[in-house]
């Protein structure tokens, strides 16, 4: 019988990796007493006043579908948002589009933009989705790969290097995860005008934007000559923690954000209705709450960072995301093994590297949004784990 | 007062127990540093005091009843609501005084064994104090949240072990 299903399974399905994630996922569930640091989103539930605004438009009614591109209330919210938090200016009416979690502008995005045939760069180590995205929607994921040593960012070489007369896309996201990286002013500048002389387009996903900790986060699209070949890539998930709530959003250049809605429309109608009630909530008055979180995060990340290169792993300071990137490379173990015996001897859960793509081995991902006594704890077991190994 | 001292007052305010090696990586600063910034910050009497929260509710063997008393006083020339409040908040029984706006003046929160020791205090000690023209007394039933910190919370982490 199972091979009779198989054979309905169309070959794109079949073909496609399952995610290095899920095997942790389930060694981790079945074990007690287990420390999580491969937890990808906030320890804070979302903010009351959040909740209570999505309670309240299910009181007053508001249970039906919104526009395709999602209530214009909240469409004007971020436009505005967008202006104070990052001087970028986009049209409420023609260039945002709600979207099911950010993951779903990701795919929208691959879908408007790509023939069968185009390459599209995904920086690596890099959100596991991107390559998967780009493979369904027919094109062909080129890895980027980024080092330790220039702190994970893309240079102009690397760049290059992989740029052949196929490349039509280019996919960004810092702050990273699973690295933590982010790029400055300057440091983006210097691979812009490559990226014009190549006219690639690019995808910018911004979701940890608000997650910025050292310096205030620069988006490429305000670069100049930018803005018309980005499609900028948001949502509510990271900085409201509201990750249940599945509720991203799009912004770009006007012919292709028309493109993408039509898409949007036939396969999705709208974002959930529920959602953008509570988003146009945290926007109107979340800030507070945002910064007290983003101010907890920071605080972690100094500890676990500090932590980690007193026990031997050596670890850049990231400046952004929730995410440390620590090197195992002198226990001498892989990173699968690394996170497995980890999880084994000491209950601490993180994420292999090599699950992130190229780079990614010899490294591991350990979230710091969990409480900082479980991170001292979580510390102490590493540790012994990491002792163990050099005297072994 | 700097972004540092805020941080630690801050962090210190939501746990007082928290390592001082820990605190000053949070912060950036040598334990040293740290140290000598509490120590400045407790001369200044900025940070008062390190106390616990406690739901006494769970305890066996230790019963007591609280009440808030919303008092209406007559101010006095040059010292206005300062004396008054001292007379009250100098006996031991008395946990917190505050200066209200609206309809009364001083809220003043009291524990004791009993109602009835609640109650003598408040007719023998709180009613006969000269400025006093006033008390109203509300009995404290069941506390849910106090200083922030709730007192049924929920432990458990709602989400999935591991995510992408």
């Amino acid at each position: 019988m199972k091979h009779v299903q198989q054979q309905y399974v169309s070959k794109t399905a079949s073909q496609l990796k399952p995610s290095g994630i899920r095997k942790f996922f389930d060694l981790a569930s079945q074990m007690d007493n287990v420390i999580s640091l491969g937890v990808g989103e906030p320890d804070f539930v979302t903010p009351w006043n959040v909740c209570e605004a999505g309670y309240a438009s299910l009181e007053s009614g508001y249970t039906a579908y919104t526009a395709n591109a999602g209530l214009l209330e909240l469409r004007e919210e971020i436009s505005s948002y967008l202006s104070e938090q990052f001087s970028l200016n986009y049209s409420a009416e023609s260039q945002i589009i709600l979207t099911v979690g950010a993951s779903q502008a990701i795919d929208l995005a691959f879908r408007a933009v790509i023939d069968p045939g185009d390459e599209v760069i995904i920086v690596e180590p890099g959100f596991v989705a991107y390559a998967p995205a780009v493979t369904l929607a027919g094109g062909t994921p080129v890895s980027l790969e980024t080092k330790a040593e220039d702190e994970f960012k893309i240079t102009r070489e690397s760049l290059e290097k992989v740029i052949t007369k196929r490349t039509k896309a280019i996919l960004l996201c810092f702050p990273s995860n699973p690295t933590g990286a982010t790029m400055s002013e300057a440091e983006l500048k210097s691979v812009t005008d490559v990226i014009e002389e190549h006219d690639l387009l690019v995808l910018s996903d911004e979701i940890y934007a608000e997650l910025t900790y050292d310096e205030t986060h620069y988006s490429i699209a305000r670069v100049n000559g930018m803005r018309e070949r980005t499609i900028l890539i948001s949502g509510f998930s990271k900085a409201f923690a509201m990750t249940g709530w599945r509720l991203g959003y799009v912004t770009g250049p006007e012919k292709i954000i028309s493109a993408m809605l039509k898409i949007h429309q036939y396969t999705m109608m709208c974002a959930p209705t529920i959602a953008q009630h509570g988003a146009l909530e945290a926007l109107k008055s979340g800030r507070e709450d945002l910064e007290r979180m983003k101010k907890s995060y920071r605080q972690r990340r100094n500890f676990l960072v500090k932590s980690f290169n007193n026990i031997g792993l050596s670890c850049h300071m990231p400046g952004g995301a929730f995410y440390a990137f620590p090197s195992i490379q002198t226990t001498g173990m892989t990173s699968d093994e690394f996170a497995e015996k980890l999880l084994e001897e000491e209950r601490v859960a993180v994420v292999p590297g090599h699950v992130f793509g190229a780079g990614g081995e010899g490294y591991v991902r350990c979230s710091y949004a969990t409480s900082i006594d479980s991170l001292q704890e979580a510390v102490k077991r590493i540790e012994r784990f990491v002792k163990r190994r050099q005297q072994a | 007062m700097n972004e540092k001292e805020i941080e630690i007052l801050e962090i210190l305010e939501e746990n007082a127990r928290i390592p001082m090696d820990v605190l000053a990586d949070m912060v950036e600063l040598s334990v040293e540093e740290v140290e000598k910034t509490i120590k400045r910050l407790e001369e200044q009497n900025i940070i008062l005091n390190y106390s616990s929260v406690i739901n006494w509710d769970k305890t066996s063997g230790v019963d007591g009843v609280a009440a808030m008393i919303d008092v209406k006083v007559t101010p006095k020339r040059d010292v206005g609501f300062d004396e008054i409040a001292e007379r009250i908040y100098r006996f031991p029984e008395v946990k917190a005084v505050y200066l209200m706006s609206g309809a009364f003046d001083l809220s003043v929160q009291i524990e004791g064994k009993t109602m009835k020791e609640v109650a003598f205090f408040v007719s023998n000690k709180l009613s006969t104090l000269d400025s006093v023209l006033s008390t109203t007394t509300h009995f404290l039933l069941k506390k849910y949240k106090h200083d922030g910190v709730i007192f049924e919370p929920e432990k458990k982490d709602k989400r999935i072990v591991v995510s992408p």
